[in-house]
């Protein structure tokens, strides 16, 4: 890479946003806004420089930096690492170039203390850099609690709306009890194995079966990663955060914090686990989980007027889709997530920020008051691709990343998980469809008003000083490089033969456990692999994404224009639906009830399970 | 003995989650929050130690063959207890302005989110 080392790119990736966050906080003391502005998004644009390059020369092999050169001898040492590989520093600069349109979209934002609002974003994307690049389980504790403690501060920023403090707590309780067991499970692992590097603990682990206490510390230690990433019933905390928390720190969220957490189960499964904790357990275990998630989110979604909650419930649908991409366990399954968290992360980003615009204009995000007021201007046009874009219509980004992983989950034996995957785009894309045609083109019949006993109300100040009137530029070119990421990722990476092998061997080189352990434990070169699974659009990818779009139209067709007699006829399935709704009560002690009932449920599952399971 | 300290750790996570869980009063939760962090901090400093071992200060004169205790630990603890004060003062603050928005600080009262 020009200017810059590789092995630099890595620390210069947590280095960079925090230097200029301090900036950020002693400048705006003095420097005007605009400077201020100016100051953190060049700084995420930088560090988002720095990732895509350090991305690129992942792909010649891992980059391997041992922090004050700490390198080890004979396998072992006292450093700690941060091993870069396609993946991990495409996630990094996923949550950079995020963080670069988040801020873009900021420079109208009002902020109660300036510069504190630019401080918290870069801190979070730090702490979010660290957390994918590290090879070290503490340090993922440590960077885990930077990017939970910013994003905390940054969901209840807005101190005077009482929502966005009753979601800020409700987030900090339940991230940071799961943050402890996670830590627990750390601290269990270290008194069996004296390592804390995962490659250190991976080899220690060995190809020993799993004993019952190394099974409890896997459970523990990943309790805090899908907490994050909001697999049910740790998911609670998600709609209440992003139904409160500015939207362009939703976008930073929803868009790449979650997805962290599934990324962090891949990591210390994959590198630490593979070899100890049986497979099949692991697979059937996650897949039942993931479909669990899957189908929580759809039908809270598919059942919201408050346009931030669906979004978020549509958010913890797709987590369940990349917990069964995670859960094959396959190159070509890591590859098809990958590629669906990129994709996803564009087309979601935007929504939110087309959501805050909503807000800021007319001070409600609740889609029944909202009826026809949205306009025929641009933002409706970007909400509706968008909508279609996550039902997966081709060749844009969440619909290849769906093609495949269904190929991925075809090839593992498991092809009905196809099905899922359609499911759940077509009904979370038809949801956010027909909120799209009733917000802004005000088809459909209207909503009677919010029943406050199961849905929360809408209305809010805006996020902007005044509201505003029209859209303003910098908030629009946010929206729209968002999409064009989102619809770039499909149609580059399916389309053009030598990113789509690129992106194969990313799955590939994730999932090479004794590629990682040799090169970070003994610096040896990177191992030659197989011609990976190329990530191209298939006939059949083509097909499904097609089938799950005109599904995705049906669903916004039923809910919009279904005769009268129907719609009473299904409120008789509204009790289960009230029932689920209720479940989500916001209440904090509930939450943490499920916290642990999960965890549990998840230790029986992965106990019982390898005495079950053939392999 | 060493069962002992693994046991009061799993029992004060425990114990703090179920605050939590059933707790009236938010100030009462941030402190349980903060009983189950104090079970990771027994929990680290018993893997760590040994009996009859010092502290891991290797002064002058103290031969480096001494047996000491496990100093990554209680490093880790370190930094455990700095994230415990970030968050829990950060838990507090929010439940002052919680008292000033909402007038209460029982948990069972706050109704602004559901579904």
């Amino acid at each position: 890479m020009p200017w810059v080392p590789d092995t630099a790119a890595a620390p210069l990736a947590v280095a960079v946003p925090i230097v200029a966050a301090c900036l950020a906080l002693v400048g705006a003391r003095w420097a005007p806004r605009p400077l201020i502005d100016l100051l953190a998004t060049g700084a995420a644009a930088v560090t988002a420089w720095l990732t895509g390059a350090l991305t690129l020369a992942a792909f010649g092999g891992r980059v391997v930096t041992w922090t004050g050169g700490w390198s080890p001898r004979d396998g072992r040492s006292v450093g700690i690492v941060l091993a870069a590989d396609p993946v991990n520093a495409g996630l990094a600069c996923l949550a950079s170039a995020l963080t670069c349109c988040a801020l873009l979209y900021s420079w109208r934002y009002v902020d109660s203390a300036a510069g504190h609002y630019h401080a918290l974003v870069l801190l979070f994307l730090a702490g979010m850099n660290g957390f994918a690049l590290t090879g070290d389980l503490f340090d993922m504790f440590v960077f885990f609690e930077l990017m939970g403690a910013t994003a905390f501060a940054l969901t209840g920023l807005r101190v005077e709306e009482p929502n966005s403090l009753q979601g800020g707590l409700n987030f900090a309780v339940i991230n940071s009890l799961a943050a402890y067991l996670s830590l627990i499970g750390l601290g269990l692992l270290y008194a069996r194995t004296g390592q804390l590097g995962l490659a250190q603990i991976g080899a220690a682990l060995g190809g020993r079966p799993a004993d019952a206490l190394v099974v409890v510390a896997f459970v523990l230690a990943i309790v805090g990663f899908v907490t994050k990433a909001a697999m049910a019933p740790m998911h609670f905390w998600l709609a209440d955060a992003h139904a409160v928390a500015p939207a362009p720190v939703c976008v930073l969220m929803s868009g790449v914090m979650v997805e962290l957490g599934v990324y962090a189960l891949a990591r210390v499964y994959v590198t630490v686990f593979s070899a100890a904790v049986p497979a099949a357990a692991v697979r059937e275990a996650f897949i039942a989980f993931g479909v669990l998630t899957a189908a929580v989110g759809c039908v809270m979604c598919v059942t919201q007027r408050h346009l931030k909650r669906l979004f978020a419930y549509s958010t913890i649908a797709h987590i369940g889709l990349f917990l069964i991409g995670f859960a094959l366990l396959t190159p070509d399954g890591f590859t098809g997530v990958a590629v669906y968290v990129a994709g996803h992360a564009g087309i979601k980003g935007a929504l939110f920020l087309l959501a805050g615009l909503l807000l800021d204009r007319f001070q409600t995000v609740d889609e029944g008051e909202l009826f026809g007021r949205g306009g025929r201007g641009a933002p409706c046009w970007l909400f509706l691709l968008a909508a279609l874009a996550l039902a997966g219509l081709p060749p844009l980004g969440p619909g290849l990343g769906k093609a495949l992983s269904e190929d991925a989950a075809g090839a593992a034996g498991l092809p009905w998980l196809a099905a899922v995957f359609v499911l759940v785009s077509a009904v979370t894309g038809g949801a956010v469809l027909r909120a799209g045609l009733r917000v802004f083109l005000g088809l459909g019949h209207r909503l009677g008003p919010v029943e406050r006993d199961t849905q929360t109300a809408g209305e809010e100040r805006p996020e902007t000083e005044t509201a505003l009137t029209r859209t303003p530029p910098t908030m629009l070119a946010a929206v729209v490089l968002l999409v064009l990421g989102g619809v770039a990722a499909g149609v580059a990476v399916g389309l053009v033969p030598a990113l789509a092998a690129a992106a194969g061997r990313a799955g590939q080189t994730f999932a090479d456990r004794a590629g990682y352990l040799g090169q970070v434990l003994y610096g040896g070169p990177p191992r030659p692999a197989p011609p990976p699974v190329a990530a191209r659009w298939t006939g059949s990818g083509v097909l499904s994404g097609v089938v799950s779009t005109v599904l995705a139209g049906a669903v916004a067709a039923l809910s919009l224009w279904l005769p009268r007699g129907a719609r009473v006829r299904a409120r008789r399935l509204r009790p289960a639906v009230d029932g689920l709704h209720r479940l989500h009560s916001g209440h904090v002690g509930d939450y943490v009830a499920w916290l642990l009932a999960g965890a549990a449920g998840l230790a029986l599952a992965l106990l019982a399970l390898p005495a079950a399971a053939p392999g | 003995m060493q069962v002992y300290a693994y046991a009061v750790a799993g029992w004060l996570a425990l114990a703090g989650a179920l605050g939590i869980a059933r707790s009236h009063n938010l100030v009462h939760a941030v402190v349980a929050l903060s009983v189950v962090q104090s079970g990771t901090y027994v929990l680290l400093l018993s893997v760590g130690y040994q009996w009859e071992a010092a502290a891991p200060v290797f002064a002058s004169g103290v031969p480096v063959t001494t047996p000491v205790v496990d100093p990554v630990v209680q490093a880790m603890t370190l930094t455990d207890i700095v994230v415990s004060a970030t968050v829990t003062a950060l838990l507090l603050a929010l439940t002052i302005q919680i008292e000033k928005r909402f007038g209460t600080v029982d948990p069972d009262e706050l109704r602004k989110l559901k579904g």
